[in-house]
């Protein structure tokens, strides 16, 4: 069963305590966008085979958004970190890299 | 390619099995091809037939990256229904079930099809209304479906229990044409029909780039060298978007593995389909015994191909509720399949931002049902470079122009 640690708890949870909520650092498409921006916006994404930004709950403990960085095919977790940035931090990045040298960044 | 029948049985039962032919030819790719489908999962091999039957394009190449059938056509519970409530869904699903009915004879190809009947369970009163409101729609549409009471529930499927502590059985969508199918045999009947025609089925063959001039397709790179090619078909399923990032677009995908199970083999106690979305499970059984169980997707993004642990006891705990004698059966093997999600839980049958390069994924949890329909609609596709009336629907434009074929509700999660 995966586990992720809640960045706000400080706690190791079972996925069965979490609710996935999608790919993380999508960028919303402003006021003034064009069609094709905004559709891809709300459609379009990455769904790498391997490293992959998404978003969590902590829905059944604090109730809060946290990001985590996990491969989609190892099921290896990198890292997770608090929801208020629009890019992984730099540790994350860095734990990736260990692991990953041949990762060439988000897309 | 000689044909399979009662004759030919006879003939070789009295030469010892010595004169069977290989149901398909592994060739060396050639230079170029009409046609380049990747993929040779149900799928793309039925695209490939219908191109080659409907269409008169025969010089063909299918290309997979592992063997034929390996993949979600080979992992699938093998159920074949078509009670959609929305009408571009109901018409391919249906001709799809339609074309499972007759598939042994056209391909020559025993299927093994059995219009057992697909049950699906309403547990809810929103469920209730649901399944009255498909019921309603399917007449419309010209699919043989009923709405049967809880009673009528009981005397199709006497071992389930009406009564269930959490969610009674408050009736149920009937659709006795529906049933099931072997899965292997339709995409080894596709792929001999195919080769028999002359087609190239290429194994171990991954393709590693898709070639392009001037924004129209040339050719793909593989594993196994350069080929050319003036169409190109990319009907994928799960690695859809891997595919698509290889041709230079995104798609609006995610892929999640799904996962099944069977249990030990066991004397015949249910002979139509099960669905009982509510509680989340499906099960029918096998020829040989063993009860074949559908779970739950897994909510997150993954590629393992086995699958989230937690799912099985869900699941399982559903199906021991509703079918309460199972609960002592030991389950033999579990596996997962990587299933393509779009938003609106729809297919997609597109042509792509790449001129002559169409593309054919998103059939989610239920492509094993669609295999002939979606062959037949992207061979027209492929074959005129428009959809035809059974695709129109299905494009990758209907994202952008909020024409969705909203299926996530009708559907449910087992689909």
């Amino acid at each position: 069963m995966l586990t992720l640690k809640c960045p706000y708890c400080g706690i190791l949870c079972d996925e069965t305590e979490l609710a996935a909520g999608g790919e993380a650092h999508v960028k919303r498409a402003g006021p003034g966008s064009s069609d094709e921006a905004f559709e891809a916006y709300l459609f379009d994404r990455e769904n790498p085979m391997g490293v992959h930004f998404e978003r969590w709950r902590h829905a059944h403990g604090c109730g809060k958004w946290f990001l985590a960085a996990r491969d989609t095919v190892t099921m290896e977790v990198f890292g997770t970190y608090k929801a208020q940035t629009t890019e992984p931090p730099e540790e994350i990045v860095a734990a990736i890299r260990a692991r990953r040298p041949e990762w060439e960044g988000r897309a | 390619m000689r044909r399979y029948s009662a004759f030919a049985i006879a003939r070789e039962a009295l030469r010892h099995h010595t004169g069977w032919e290989r149901a398909w030819r592994s060739p060396e790719p050639k230079k170029h091809y009409k046609v380049i489908v990747i993929g040779a999962g149900g799928h793309g091999l039925a695209t490939a037939y219908y191109l080659g039957k409907n269409h008169g394009i025969r010089d063909i190449a299918v290309l997979d990256k592992g063997w034929l059938g390996g993949g979600n056509t080979g992992r699938n519970t093998t159920i074949i229904r078509s009670n959609y409530l929305q009408d571009p869904s109901a018409a391919i699903y249906e001709k799809s079930r339609s074309l499972y009915e007759t598939f042994s004879q056209d391909l020559n190809f025993n299927a093994m099809f059995s219009p057992r009947g697909v049950l699906m369970l309403a547990q809810t009163q929103h469920e209730k209304r649901g399944y009255l409101r498909t019921a309603h729609a399917n007449a419309l549409q010209g699919v043989d479906t009923e709405w049967v009471g809880p009673e009528r529930v009981k005397e199709i499927v006497p071992i389930i229990n009406i009564d269930g502590p959490r969610y009674p059985v408050l009736g149920g969508l009937w659709q006795a044409r529906a049933g099931t199918a072997r899965h292997d045999a339709i995409a080894w009947g596709y792929a001999r029909a195919c080769s028999g025609m002359g087609m190239d089925i290429i194994q171990q063959c991954a393709v590693t780039g898709v070639r392009s001039e001037g924004g129209t397709v040339t050719g793909v790179s593989t594993t196994k060298g350069d080929i050319a090619c003036d169409k190109l078909a990319i009907v994928v399923a799960g690695h859809s978007g891997q595919l698509a990032e290889v041709a230079g677009f995104r798609l609006p995908i995610e892929s999640a593995p799904l996962q099944a199970l069977v249990s030990e083999p066991i004397k015949p106690c249910i002979d139509c389909v099960v669905m009982a979305n509510t509680v989340h499970g499906y099960m029918s059984q096998s020829d040989k015994g063993e009860l074949v169980i559908g779970g739950g997707t897994d909510s997150y993004n993954g590629y393992t191909q086995r699958g989230s642990f937690n799912h099985i006891e869900d699941t399982v705990r559903a199906l021991v509720e509703t079918f309460p004698i199972i609960s002592r059966l030991k389950m033999l093997r579990q596996w997962g399949g990587i299933v393509d999600m779009t938003g609106d839980r729809s297919p997609i049958l597109s042509k792509t931002p790449l001129g002559n390069c169409f593309i054919n994924c998103g059939w989610g949890t239920g492509g094993f049902k669609a295999i002939p329909g979606s062959g037949w609609a992207m061979a027209d596709l492929v074959a005129k470079g428009e959809p035809g009336p059974l695709a129109a629907d299905f494009g990758l434009d209907r994202f952008r122009e909020g024409r969705f074929i909203d299926e996530s509700v009708a559907a449910g999660v087992a689909h």
